[in-house]
């Protein structure tokens, strides 16, 4: 046996190494360049020694940094909240109510928007929620309001709105996954015991789909933190986030190293917030058992 | 029954707010006026002939099928090992490998982006084509990987060993029985692929030479009101396109699993 798994684990490493090999190469390696890059000097277009914290010093003491930083954190947490709040009774609807032959129907119509071109998508957001647009007209024919709400001149909130727009998927499918998980004889029993409806969901259902939860949370918080084209196009450059900073100082400044420092220390972050919340959870999961 | 319909009014007014861009994008695609914005002006095909009488978006156009191609082609190849390797194999450092191969799924693509363009520049590598090929690859990779594990989980292990025990060498079992059985997966993932590459801006622009794909192309006319018109009638026969191939890949994928008598769970990723 000891020897067949020896000879297993070989043939499995010679099969995975052409995309292990191929992801090493082309991310790992790159990435820890930029590692080495966001402490080296770095002046148009070349880096050069020694080994410096100015990089890091710079984004802590200059305010722009982190301005934009905590706006970018800011956006990608209420996208994140609404988001999942919004995809949750989809994803249970889909799970519970509809009928086993027509779900993969159902996430098929959910998926399908998520594959269009991204920035027509959000060129387009700039027509439903600009002045004279849909969401305007809407409101104004049904006398809510007599001026134009021209939500689009608020940077934030139709960056916000965007990009839940452009992650509901993402949020969607995993915590659909996990409610599919949900044993049914639990519920019945729950009810059987007397429980509401709702104090079973709350007990039981809630608690057992929390780890679909979880990864919808950093599934969509990690990659929002770094959207470039959703405040480019939606906020006309006038809302800028973390990552319009990277692209500024990598592609007009030339400086790779203070570019690769704010990346560093931008996913350090996202990376330090996930984390803290993956193991609140967890402790939260254990003491539940 | 009532506690579903409050739910099920919830599914389809979240359906339409999923759908909103798409369902407007033919409204002013056809429409008659200069300005994108209520109320509509008439009918016309104009912008669409303007879109077709465009040489640069031609050649953007071009460029992108030959990178989405060339992107598909590679993603599902390389998914094709690692699936298989996932499914079949239990091997030390597993975990870690699969997590570097799935990475790019949550990373921002900008930080791909630019650590690739770091690495590029410093090799002295001149950008191309090809150097958009790479980060491409590097994005659907992980979609592709996800779609073949599933296509490949739902296989049937003593077909395999009958095969060789009937005296085929791995090899052809791999080619006569298995590959046969995940084609649909095999379909679904190059479909899938295809249509993120042509669809990807971020590192199309990080990448890129001078010469701009379809995606950077379009992002570029926005500057401009007057090209909108036309871009939003590119859109529409985009989105059409789209969504023919997804409901292709969709089709395959669901035949892929009543061919192994799979239970069908659900959809892409």
């Amino acid at each position: 046996m000891a020897q067949s798994s020896s000879s297993e684990a070989k043939a499995g490493w010679l099969l995975v190494s052409p995309p292990a090999i191929y992801a090493v190469l082309l991310l790992a390696a790159p990435l820890a360049t930029v590692l080495v890059y966001s402490v080296l000097t770095g002046e148009k277009g070349a880096v050069s020694l020694p080994f410096t914290l100015e990089n890091y010093q710079e984004l802590f003491t200059k305010p722009i940094y982190r301005v934009l930083m905590g706006r970018s954190l800011m956006i990608s947490f209420l996208v994140t909240l609404a988001t999942v709040l919004l995809a949750y009774p989809i994803a249970y609807y889909v799970s519970f109510y509809v009928k086993p032959s027509k779900k993969a129907l159902w996430l098929f119509l959910i998926t399908i928007p998520f594959w269009t071109s991204y920035i027509i998508r959000v060129s387009l957001w700039r027509t439903i929620l600009g002045y004279d647009g849909i969401v305007d007209s809407v409101v104004m024919g049904l006398g809510l309001s007599d001026t134009q709400l021209n939500i689009l001149s608020n940077g934030v909130a139709s960056i916000i709105i965007t990009l839940a727009h452009a992650y509901a998927p993402f949020a969607v499918l995993p915590i659909f996954v996990s409610l599919e998980k949900v044993d049914r004889s639990l519920l019945e029993a729950g009810q059987d015991l007397g429980e509401s409806r709702w104090m079973t969901f709350l007990r039981v259902t809630l608690p057992l789909s929390l780890p679909g939860v979880i990864a919808a949370v950093l599934i969509v918080f990690i990659p929002t933190v770094g959207d470039y084209v959703t405040p480019e196009l939606i906020g006309g450059g006038k809302t800028p986030m973390i990552a319009n900073l990277m692209e500024t100082q990598m592609l007009k400044q030339r400086d790779q190293a203070m570019g690769s420092a704010i990346a560093v220390a931008a996913m350090t972050i996202v990376a330090v917030i996930s984390l803290i919340f993956v193991l609140l959870n967890r402790r939260f999961l254990g003491a539940r058992k | 029954m009532k506690r579903g319909f409050g739910l099920k009014s919830y599914a389809l007014l979240y359906l339409l707010f999923l759908y909103a861009p798409i369902l407007i994008l033919p409204l002013f695609a056809f429409n008659a006026g200069t300005v994108v914005s209520f109320p509509l002006k008439g009918f016309t095909t104009q912008w669409f002939g303007e879109m077709w009488a465009d040489q640069n978006l031609r050649q953007a156009l071009g460029r992108s099928l030959i990178i989405a191609f060339s992107t598909a082609t590679i993603s599902t190849i390389l998914g094709i090992f690692a699936a298989r390797a996932s499914v079949r194999y239990r091997f030390p450092g597993k975990g870690p490998v699969f997590g570097l191969i799935l990475l790019p799924m949550v990373l921002p693509d900008i930080v791909v982006a630019m650590a690739l363009l770091v690495v590029l520049l410093s090799l002295g590598v001149t950008l191309s084509i090809g150097t958009i090929i790479m980060g491409h690859v590097l994005l659907c990779m992980p979609f592709a990987v996800a779609i073949l594990t599933s296509a490949f989980q739902s296989l049937d292990k003593s077909l395999e060993e009958a095969a060789l025990d009937l005296g085929e060498t791995p090899w052809s079992t791999f080619r006569l029985i298995i590959l046969p059985l995940v084609m649909p997966g095999i379909i679904a993932s190059f479909l899938i692929c295809f249509t993120i590459s042509i669809d990807e801006f971020v590192v199309a622009n990080f990448l890129g030479s001078g010469k701009p794909v379809l995606s950077v192309y379009i992002f570029g006319q926005f500057r401009f009101p007057a090209k909108v018109p036309a871009m939003l009638a590119l859109g529409t026969i985009l989105v059409a396109f789209s969504v023919c191939l997804l409901a292709i890949a969709e089709y395959f994928r669901r035949r892929g699993i009543a061919k192994t008598g799979g239970k069908d769970s659900g959809g892409f990723l």
